[in-house]
């Protein structure tokens, strides 16, 4: 998640603050800079394996890992099992979104709502979730639905705070405005309260997928017949190391593309925000 | 017109902020309410904008009570109070939401001409000065014509200089439609700058201690013999205003005696 956010946010910092820095040690170069470890160390391990001074059987070379990948992706394996497993993260994301930011929405507004639930799922959030799965597999069956409850769990509570919390710190100044030019209450929410939560409701989004693709990994780990957590399962129990890896890498590419999908579809909604890497450009 | 009526506030947590104060102001008539810290001015200015309510009076505005805000009540905040997700154009047409699109588009563009940020309406407030921001926020409550504006120390935080800019461009954004102005402020030259009357409160509880009025012909000069006169009253007034029981009987100063010779 931090590796593109990281280096387009120090960037205009580095350029701007030191203007002594010689040309062409721009965003590229970092970026190259910033892989050299990574590479050496890819390198360096497939030459070992291929001179024959490592067994690169347990932690196989880059080359076997991306040809299991290439396979997989040819054979048609590896789309079916991403297409299961985003499937399973998109329900359970849609559900964890859809009551996290109700009941933080009405937990945030109204301080009696807030005294009643809070301490209640309070407590529930400090349960790891993964403790449920037994029941919820006793609950909702060994297929689909106990692992979308799950990663609804996970999707939940942090949605649930960041909307809370975003209410709860709308700028009262800002409300009085509203209460100026006689706002009705649905346009008090609609032109004051939601645009401003979105940043922080962004953020809460974007942290509660993040634990959806933990919490389908947890699932899928401890039963499934498809999906890439069973790769991963399937990649232990048949010694093919270079499966687990290559579903690591498709977990990192699909967890990744999601969250810039967030970030792009609301990057025109806070073009307005007052940030620190937003001024540092316009200076 | 605008009428208080005995206005006394006290906030739930027992703060005695305003006590029987009694009000006529006349329409077009700029009133400044200066006192010292913690006597009740804004409190007093949000009775009239209908944000709050007295706890016992009332508020009255073309015999109608005010109750909650109105249309015809603007008010200005002392920070701008910009909603930061909306462009500089479409803060200003913020309280015009109910009048078709053209006319809401000619009346912001003609409002930022008037506070000479035509160049600046498709910008984010963010990217404004603090100047800019406070006379966007003047152009957003002038833009559906208000009967009165209530001005809550709307310059305080600006620095000498534009401060002093700003007071001009309100008393000239003020000749256009004449709204009545209700100002508050703790800067005795701004009061004297823009007021008909001047009004000093005293604090526990918010009282209003004198009335001066400050009837200079306009343009003011700031630095005329008149103006100087009048700041001294004011200054006078709001010492005493602030002194202890002691010597609030003691009323008589050398601007008192000397009132009628100003001229």
């Amino acid at each position: 998640m931090s590796l593109v956010q990281m280096s387009v946010r120090d960037e205009p910092v580095a350029v701007t603050e030191k203007p002594g820095r010689k040309p062409g040690f721009g965003r590229h170069s970092r970026l190259v800079f910033g892989l050299v470890v990574p590479v050496v160390l890819a390198l360096g391990w497939e030459i070992l394996v291929r001179l024959g001074l490592a067994n690169g059987r347990l932690v196989p070379p880059p080359s076997v890992i991306f040809a299991t990948f290439a396979e997989l992706a040819r054979s048609g394996e590896l789309q079916r099992h991403i297409l299961v497993t985003t499937s399973r993260v998109a329900a359970g994301f849609a559900i964890g979104t859809i009551t996290g930011t109700l009941l933080g929405a009405i937990s945030g507004y109204s301080a009696l709502t807030r005294r009643l639930f809070d301490p209640t799922l309070q407590a529930l959030r400090a349960i790891p979730s993964i403790a449920w799965v037994p029941l919820f597999i006793l609950w909702f069956g060994i297929f689909e639905g106990s692992k979308i409850t799950l990663i609804s769990v996970g999707v939940f509570f942090p949605v649930y705070l960041g909307v809370m919390g975003a209410v709860m710190s709308v700028d009262r100044k800002l409300v009085e405005v509203g209460r100026a030019f006689r706002l009705s209450p649905v346009a008090m929410v609609r032109r004051i309260l939601l645009p401003a939560v979105l940043p922080a409701y962004v953020i809460a989004l974007r942290s509660g997928l993040g634990l959806g693709w933990m919490f389908v990994v947890a699932a899928e780990l401890l039963g499934a017949s498809e999906g890439l957590g069973f790769l991963l399962v399937d990649g232990q129990q048949l010694g093919k190391p270079a499966q687990i890896v290559a579903a690591i890498v498709a977990f990192a590419i699909i967890g990744k593309i999601s969250d810039w999908i967030i970030v792009l579809a609301t990057a025109p909604l806070l073009r307005w925000e007052d940030r620190f890497s937003a001024e540092r450009v316009a200076d | 017109m605008l009428t208080l009526e005995n206005v006394s506030k006290t906030y739930p947590n027992g703060v005695h902020a305003l006590e029987k104060i009694s009000l006529e102001v006349k329409p077009g008539e700029v009133i400044v309410i200066v006192g010292g810290s913690g006597c009740g001015k804004s409190t007093l200015l949000r009775a009239i904008s209908g944000l709050d309510t007295p706890s016992r009076g009332r508020v009255v505005l073309d015999g109608v009570e005010i109750k909650l805000p109105q249309e015809q009540i603007g008010i200005i905040f002392q920070e701008p109070r910009l909603l930061p997700w909306l462009s500089v154009a479409d803060n200003v047409g913020f309280g015009l939401d109910n009048r078709p699109r053209a006319e809401r588009r000619e009346r912001v563009a003609e409002a930022l001409a008037r506070v000479g940020l035509s160049d600046k309406a498709d910008v984010w407030p963010r990217e404004l000065s603090g100047g800019q921001a406070q006379r966007v926020a003047i152009a957003r409550a002038l833009v559906p014509r208000p009967q009165v504006l209530l001005l809550d120390e709307p310059f305080s935080a600006l620095d000498a200089f534009t401060r002093t800019d700003l007071q001009d461009h309100l008393l000239y954004l003020w000749a256009d439609t004449r709204p009545t102005l209700i100002l508050v402020t703790h800067d005795v030259e701004e009061a004297i700058v823009l007021a008909d009357r001047i009004f000093v409160m005293r604090p526990r509880p918010g009282q209003i201690f004198e009335e001066i009025p400050a009837d200079l012909p306009r343009p003011r000069d700031r630095q005329s013999a008149a103006f100087d006169f009048v700041k001294r009253r004011v200054l006078a007034a709001l010492d005493r205003s602030l002194a202890r029981d002691a010597r609030i009987d003691d009323r008589k100063t050398d601007a008192e005696t000397g009132a009628a010779m100003w001229w």
